[in-house]
């Protein structure tokens, strides 16, 4: 294995840790507002770990444009969608948990 | 057993599924639910059969079928969808009556 | 038929088992909402499998059109139930419900059990290794006019399914037009983040579009693909409350709606009257005469699409 190929695995596998915690906090936390907080992490961050490690082993600049542009686009619609979700939830009278 | 097998007993599973989910609910969402089900699984079969070719690239025509199919399912469910809304604005539910209630 | 290691093999299995019991979880699920979201994740990880199968063209057509249009119209389709019934409830107190509850689960099972065991035996002891048509199709992609054997397929070999594909999009659009659409959902005023997201995504997507129009000729992609794409960016317009204007909606909407079967079937009366078989295109103007099609018939996708999603049909102008 190439050292290229060791940074694209570790920097997967770090995006893949980010996913688990996601999902970890999408099964366990106990409302809407901290389940979203959870998933947009996931999104975000480990998103574009994974989009970095195979960024790292692209072919040519033009395919690390595209996945930027596609980390980009996930970005803008996680945020707002989660932004959507919770105000729909809040209109609707979901609570948020307190301890 | 290749992949391409694999995945065409994975359709086969999921077509008796969707059937079964047909029968069984009354509710009509579930019905068309479980109608897309089995046109998921009939596509898996077509594409997995697709990939029996004996160098990589798999067979273009069936590949060409399931896209037409997720067109026609889609114009379906939306056809599907309006129906079983005048069914629940003129009954109130949308589901089909019982048998023995009638 | 390379030998596959225990990594490949896991990774398939997880997909195909994912795949099980998401669709079983789906159609058991007691609350509707859950149904379709559930349906919703499972169009996704189908998309997972048709990367698998080698078959992109229909990852993407799957993602956009299977998980993504389907979720917004059954999502819709659920709100607009949520409203009936409780309109009706509110109107009707004589509280008969219909429950229909089959006592007799097991007979079906029992029965579909038979059906999947003659199905999983005869997809056993299909030949395991066919070459199908791959063959003829590679030998003749060259006069085909591009180079995507799937777009070749679906463009110019069996343009005749395309044909009948894009007319019974169209049928579906008159069938739900003629339904009388719904009443319309008094939705709340799109806040600053919806806004900005249509205002930002809307030409982003059409960029996406013609992107996919164009590389389609060479590379994953195509007309059914981008159509789905401009039909998000419909859907997410209308969500965010944009309504075109009212001139637009007689006429005009209804000429984008036909120009894309409608170029297709003049095409196709061209080929017969020039003497040639219905659909064979000259090899030589093969290339333009596909880009031209596809152009056309993604707008008319996306625009149908929209439109599907809207239900409503367009209110006929005021007679003075």
């Amino acid at each position: 294995m190439t050292p290229s190929d060791y940074v694209a695995s570790s920097l997967l596998i770090f995006g893949t840790l980010f996913f688990f915690a996601g999902t970890v906090g999408l099964l366990r936390f106990p409302d809407v507002y901290t389940r979203l907080h959870a998933l947009t992490k996931s999104d975000n961050v480990g998103l574009g770990l994974v989009i970095a490690g195979l960024a790292v082993q692209a072919e040519s600049w033009f395919v690390v444009g595209k996945l930027l542009l596609i980390w980009l686009l996930v970005l803008l619609a996680g945020a707002s969608v989660a932004h959507l979700i919770a105000k729909g939830a809040m209109r609707r009278g979901v609570q948020m948990w307190k301890r | 057993m290749s992949p391409a097998i694999f995945y065409a007993l994975v359709g086969v599973g999921l077509f008796c599924l969707g059937l079964y989910a047909l029968i069984v609910h009354a509710h009509l969402l579930r019905k068309i639910l479980a109608i897309n089900v089995m046109g998921s699984g009939a596509f898996l079969v077509l594409a997995a059969l697709a990939k029996r070719t004996a160098n990589a690239a798999p067979d273009p025509v069936p590949h060409a079928m399931v896209i037409t199919g997720i067109v026609v399912a889609v114009s379906a469910t939306a056809f599907a969808l309006m129906l079983m809304s005048k069914v629940a604005a003129e009954t109130g539910q949308a589901e089909l009556p019982d048998r023995r209630s009638e | 038929m390379e030998a596959l290691t225990l990594l490949q093999w896991t990774f398939d299995s997880l997909i195909g088992l994912g795949l099980m019991w998401l669709a079983w979880r789906a159609l058991a699920s007691p609350q509707l909402f859950r149904a379709v979201v559930l349906f919703v994740a499972f169009g996704l990880l189908m998309a997972l499998a048709w990367v698998r199968l080698d078959a992109p063209d229909i990852a993407l057509a799957e993602v956009a059109i299977g998980a993504g249009l389907t979720g917004a119209l059954l999502l819709a389709a659920l709100a607009r139930l949520t409203t009936a019934e409780k309109a009706h409830n509110e109107a009707d107190q004589s509280g008969k419900r219909n429950h229909a509850v089959r006592t007799s689960r097991w007979f079906p099972a029992a029965l579909l059990l038979m059906v999947a065991a003659g199905l999983a035996y005869s997809v056993l002891s299909i030949p395991p290794s066919s070459a199908g048509l791959s063959v003829e199709v590679a030998a003749n992609l060259d006069i085909s006019g591009v180079s995507n054997p799937v777009t070749a397929v679906l463009l110019n070999f069996r343009g005749y399914d395309t044909l009948l594909e894009i007319l019974v999009l169209l049928l579906a659009l008159l069938g739900v037009w003629s339904l009388g659409g719904s009443p319309s959902q008094r939705a709340a005023p799109a806040g600053p983040v919806l806004d900005t997201l249509a205002r930002v995504l809307t030409p982003v997507l059409i960029l996406l579009a013609a992107y996919f129009l164009w590389v389609g000729a060479h590379a994953p992609g195509g007309a059914f693909q981008a159509g789905a794409v401009l039909g998000a960016a419909g859907v997410l317009l209308l969500l965010a409350g944009w309504r075109p204007h009212p001139g637009f909606m007689q006429l005009p909407l209804r000429l984008v709606l036909v120009a894309g079967p409608g170029l297709f079937l003049v095409t196709a009366l061209f080929t017969v009257v020039m003497g040639r078989h219905l659909l064979e295109y000259p090899p030589e103007r093969a290339r333009i005469l596909i880009v031209i099609l596809e152009t056309a018939e993604a707008l008319s996708i996306g625009t149908t699409l929209a439109a599907l999603f809207r239900g409503e049909r367009p209110q006929e102008k005021e007679r003075q």
